[in-house]
């Protein structure tokens, strides 16, 4: 007698602990292979661009916060200099460094995280991740001499920052600067060469460079599948036209790919941060503005080479104190667009790790 | 070979349990139990004169009773609840109101009649801040003109009933008066240490230094 099968759809989330978040999946499986998927979102989704209409362009610093909650830094460095395009503020020097600084810094924070979720996915369970933690939670400490939060940072204005780095900090981030290489190659010890690590992550998920051009894939995703484009170096801003380092590219755009780029790239950020303490000239850290901004008439529009991929905010001004739209690029969101493509043909154990290295975080996915 | 790889991440495993440094800090918040060698290591004693001087303790630790605070490290310019509110600088201008994102800041005044040397000063009938929502982002701290409202370095405010979290005006008045250094760089670089107990007078939080009584009059007799 012949054995009829079917197709069958099964939900993966909104609550599950490897969606990194409120993410649904509708998945059609066929026996254990994806045939199809669907991504489901909005779950998290707190209005952020319609909240933005009636706050003050200060106040908003405090909504870009909670969008990508492990990177808050580069979402307030997006933010500000946005409004500081539509409003054409000059910076001082000191605060583009603190800000280069501070930008870096929670790129390695964020690698780290995505890192160790990844390993976490993979069935690595909590080793790797408290790993990755332990070094984060430095990071964090940084975070909280500079600014007094660790994770809803507020630290960028537009202008500027909002207070210097007091004495402390920089013998922190000195400590930080000589430690944390040695921390990495410890990482990659533990991960890089680990023969299960690379049975499950060597050829899977793959995605081609062609395809993730087509599908406006940015950050370390699009480099890990070969493309050399880095904001900082494509359209550099801030100043990081100043400062030397590499961008690391993939060859074959899978899952082992994207883990290794961010390994690399969290070497490069290291290089920038001593760059950056070397060069910081003394001075001011915010012009004199008013709290209330109220920009000429127009639109702006700026982007930053986010942990995830490039982080832009589109503001429209009507010369009233708020902004009349708020339009967000989220990488996170638009970096989802080709997993169809990346998981269809695997099997239910790989569709959990590829998600996990496209490293989206709910909270800029559903803004 | 297959399965160096495997060994080699045993190597860092067991090396990261082994070095000194290298371990996780864990702290057993909020207290932690210690025997009697940590007692007197506390006290900054030897054993011996531990136990005479606090015998009762010293007992408790033999039982596995005594305890010790333990808390993470926090820096002063940590943002926390408890907002440190002083009166005597508070002009009832409400700025702080009017730049909380949230507006969850409700201010009542009444003028005085209690005129200060610059101009007539209002008294404040109501200042509510709903903690409940607050998101603690300090922008009204940035806003005051006057510094008279700062962080505080509290989290442990939590609750059984929302309406406790709304913090009034005694609740402000009768707080202990020790702000956090966020934007506050005048109480900065002085050994001020918001959780070491110590209390801030008024007349020194602010980023101006406040002139002594003669000068004062000096300065009114010229107008
Ligand atoms: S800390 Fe922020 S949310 Fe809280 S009362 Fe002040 S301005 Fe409002
Ligand atoms: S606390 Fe400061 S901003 Fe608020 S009413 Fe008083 S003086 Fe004005």
């Amino acid at each position: 007698m012949a054995i009829t099968t079917e197709p069958v759809t099964i939900n993966l989330g909104p609550q599950h602990p490897s969606t990194h978040g409120v993410f649904r999946l509708r998945v059609t499986f066929d026996g254990e292979e994806v045939v199809d998927v669907e991504p489901v979102f909005g779950y998290l989704h707190r209005g952020t661009e319609k909240l933005a209409e009636s706050r003050s362009y200060v106040q908003i610093v405090t909504l870009t916060d909670r969008l990508d909650y492990t990177a808050s830094m580069s979402n307030n460095l997006a933010y500000v200099r946005a409004v500081e395009k539509l409003a054409g503020i000059e910076v001082p020097e000191r605060a583009m460094y603190l800000r280069v600084i501070t930008a870096e810094l929670q790129r390695i924070a964020s690698h780290l995280m995505a890192t160790g979720f990844l390993l976490n996915d993979l069935g690595a369970f909590a080793t790797p991740l408290m790993y990755c933690f332990r070094e984060r939670e430095r990071i964090l400490d940084m975070f909280e001499m500079l600014c007094g939060a660790r994770i809803t940072l507020s630290y960028m204005r537009p202008g500027g920052v909002f207070q210097d780095a007091p004495a402390e900090f920089w013998p922190a981030l000195d400590t930080f600067l000589v430690e944390t290489p040695g921390y990495l190659d410890d990482l990659e010890n533990l991960i890089t060469g680990n023969e299960i690590v690379l049975a499950r992550t060597r050829g899977v998920g793959i995605l081609g460079d062609e395809l993730a051009i087509a599908t406006s894939v940015t950050g370390p995703m699009l480099r890990a599948s070969g493309v050399q484009w880095d904001l900082r170096k494509a359209d550099p801003y801030e100043v990081y036209d100043r400062l030397e380092f590499d961008i690391p590219i993939g060859v074959a755009g899978d899952t082992f790919d994207r883990y290794l780029v961010r390994i690399l790239e969290m070497r490069e950020s290291l290089k920038i941060i001593e760059q950056c303490v070397d060069q910081i000239p003394r001075g001011p850290i915010k012009p004199d503005l008013p709290f209330n901004l109220r920009p000429p008439e127009g639109d702006a529009y700026a982007a930053v080479e986010g942990p995830k991929g490039e982080l832009g905010f589109y503001l429209v001004s009507d010369r009233g104190i708020a902004p009349y739209r708020c339009k967000i690029r989220a990488p996170s969101f638009i970096n989802l667009t080709p997993l169809k493509e990346m998981v269809v043909g695997w099997k239910v154990g790989d569709l959990i790790v590829i998600f996990g290295s496209v490293d989206v975080v709910l909270g800029e996915v559903d803004r | 070979m297959y399965g160096i790889g495997l060994l080699k991440g045993l190597a860092v495993t067991m090396r990261n349990m082994v070095s000194p440094g290298r371990q996780f800090t864990l702290h057993q918040y909020p207290d932690r139990r210690v025997g009697l060698l940590g007692l007197a290591k506390q006290a900054n004693t030897n054993l011996v004169s531990y136990v005479l001087r606090e015998p009762a303790m010293a007992a408790k630790s033999l039982i596995g009773l005594a305890t010790v605070k333990d808390r993470m490290p926090q820096h002063p310019r940590f943002r926390g609840e408890e907002f440190v509110w002083y009166e005597e600088r508070c002009t009832g201008c409400a700025s702080c109101a009017k730049y909380c994102p949230l507006g969850i800041i409700e201010i009542v005044t009444h003028p005085s009649g209690d005129a200060m040397q610059e101009g007539e000063k209002y008294a404040i009938d109501v200042f509510d801040i709903d903690i409940g929502r607050c998101m603690f982002c300090g922008l009204c701290v940035e806003a005051c003109p006057y510094d008279a409202i700062h962080m505080g370095s509290g989290f442990e405010e939590s609750t059984y009933v929302r309406e406790e979290l709304v913090i009034d005006v005694d609740r402000l008045r009768s707080a202990p008066k020790r702000p956090s250094t966020w934007f506050r760089p005048q109480l900065e670089g002085k050994g001020y240490q918001p959780l070491d107990g110590q209390e801030v007078s008024w007349k020194d939080v602010g980023r101006h230094q406040m002139p002594d009584d003669s000068e004062l009059e000096d300065r009114w007799a010229k107008r």
